[in-house]
């Protein structure tokens, strides 16, 4: 018990490791409020080029959200943050990150806008047609806010496993919330920094975790 | 050299590539075997998890659902961190495959857990009573008529989810689990030419494009009737 608590639960290593851990968390949040809009963005462009007429178009698109799902994100990542720069574009940590967040992020919201869009009848297309409105309209008022509406728990879902991603720019020295705990532990010797930041995760993750089970059993009360 | 010829030295090295070719290779076999261990302990984990939970026993469930959320609500590369660099410092030592089958295991069993479970509520209180009143006990209730018909209902966010977990597998390369992108990534720094990287992108898709696809193939094919 006692060697638990001096390994993991050291206040005075705490304390000094504290300001890492407060920078390392705020970089956390800038990093989830880049990516998260981002991917978002791309991927309802992803679901409403999908929605084009263009064959062409459509399975340009299928191949790109096959190919970024089927890619591990600390592989992209890396392959961007090392491998770019020998083109001779020196990318920086954090762009590096938000570019393969993007690449790799838009492709699974955009599956999940799709199928948000994929749920509104027909009909609905066609009777805000007929109504005058232009097809750009209908999208941006009839059809993309129902989608939305029918996919808000795959959305939440698909953002906490986001921002739990933005854990692996720590591999690329990206100074977040892990990569600044690792760093404590290592000037420190203990591993109090990366309990600590595993409670920050925790604490600040649990609601979201506790509303998705809320949203799951809604879904299955429905069937 | 012009452009396109020193981007064909850089990215597809050919020597470079052939000399590391044979540990990317070694590398896509560890790959596999430690995906194979993390969904079969994973869903299995998971689909115990959720049978003991159908017990609704308050204090066994509280525990399981404090459990399962600790485990949604944490990076996956921070719980193997705690396991691998963490955990030492109080006497309990595991490798490094050991700290990522483990860690990614929890997650599935996790994810497997409230997947399973809402697959039970699903079944509809009718046939566990029919069940119940035929005579069956409880647990052959559970297994031989609730079980089949959840389980079906929960293959196809079962596979997606256990698809992203597996994928996770490349976290094993921060703590030096000697697979894909761990080859991949001391390979590139040995040679300091970015070629064995694109091979290993390479490895992944070769191992992964297909398993996309055999879920979406399941997606359709078990498709939760609406």
């Amino acid at each position: 018990m006692e060697l638990l608590l001096q390994s993991f639960f050291n206040l005075d290593i705490l304390k000094q490791a504290w300001p890492f851990l407060l920078s390392g968390f705020w970089m956390t949040v800038k990093l989830t409020l880049v990516v998260v809009p981002l991917g978002l963005a791309g991927g309802l462009a992803v679901a409403l080029l999908s929605t084009a007429r263009s064959r062409a178009v459509r399975w340009a698109l299928i191949v790109y959200v096959d190919f970024f799902r089927a890619f591990p994100p600390l592989v992209l990542l890396m392959f961007i943050a090392f491998g770019v720069p020998f083109l001779g574009i020196d990318l920086g940590a954090f762009t590096a990150v938000a570019l393969s967040f993007l690449l790799n992020t838009s492709s699974y919201y955009g599956e999940i806008f799709r199928a948000g869009i994929e749920s509104i009848p027909r009909g609905q297309y066609e009777a805000a047609r007929s109504t005058g409105l232009s097809a750009v309209q209908t999208l941006g008022y009839v059809v993309v806010p129902q989608a939305v509406r029918n996919v808000v728990p795959d959305l939440i879902s698909n953002t906490l496993e986001v921002i739990k991603l933005t854990s692996i720019a720590s591999v690329v020295a990206l100074p977040e919330l892990l990569f600044a705990a690792r760093e404590a532990q290592s000037v420190t010797y203990n591993a109090t920094p990366i309990i600590a930041a595993g409670i920050i995760y925790l604490v600040c993750l649990w609601p979201l975790v506790r509303l998705l089970s809320r949203f799951e059993h809604q879904q299955i009360a429905l069937h | 050299m012009t452009g396109l010829e020193r981007l064909a030295d850089t990215f597809f090295n050919v020597p470079v590539m052939v000399q590391y070719l044979p540990k990317i290779v070694e590398g896509f076999f560890v790959t596999i075997e430690l995906a194979l261990a993390v969904v079969a302990a994973g869903i299995t984990a998971g689909l115990v998890l959720a049978v003991v939970r159908a017990f609704r026993l308050r204090p066994v469930n509280f525990f399981i659902v404090l459990v399962v959320d600790v485990l949604r609500a944490l990076p996956p590369l921070v719980i193997i961190i705690v396991f691998y660099f963490a955990l030492p410092t109080i006497g309990i030592r595991m490798s490094a495959w050991v700290a990522t089958w483990l860690a990614l295991a929890l997650v599935l069993a996790a994810f497997a857990e409230e997947i399973f479970w809402a697959g039970i509520l699903a079944v509809p209180k009718g046939q566990w009573e029919a069940a119940r009143s035929t005579g069956l006990t409880f647990l052959q209730t559970l297994t031989d008529v609730v079980l089949p018909q959840a389980v079906r209902l929960t293959i196809p966010p079962l596979t997606n989810r256990t698809i992203a977990i597996t994928k996770g597998t490349a976290l094993g390369a921060v703590v030096a689990v000697g697979e894909i992108l761990y080859q991949a990534q001391s390979a590139y720094s040995f040679s300091y030419n970015p070629s064995p990287l694109l091979l290993g992108a390479v490895a992944y898709l070769i191992l992964f494009v297909p398993v996309v696809y055999f879920g979406r193939w399941i997606e359709t094919r078990f498709a939760w009737k609406r």
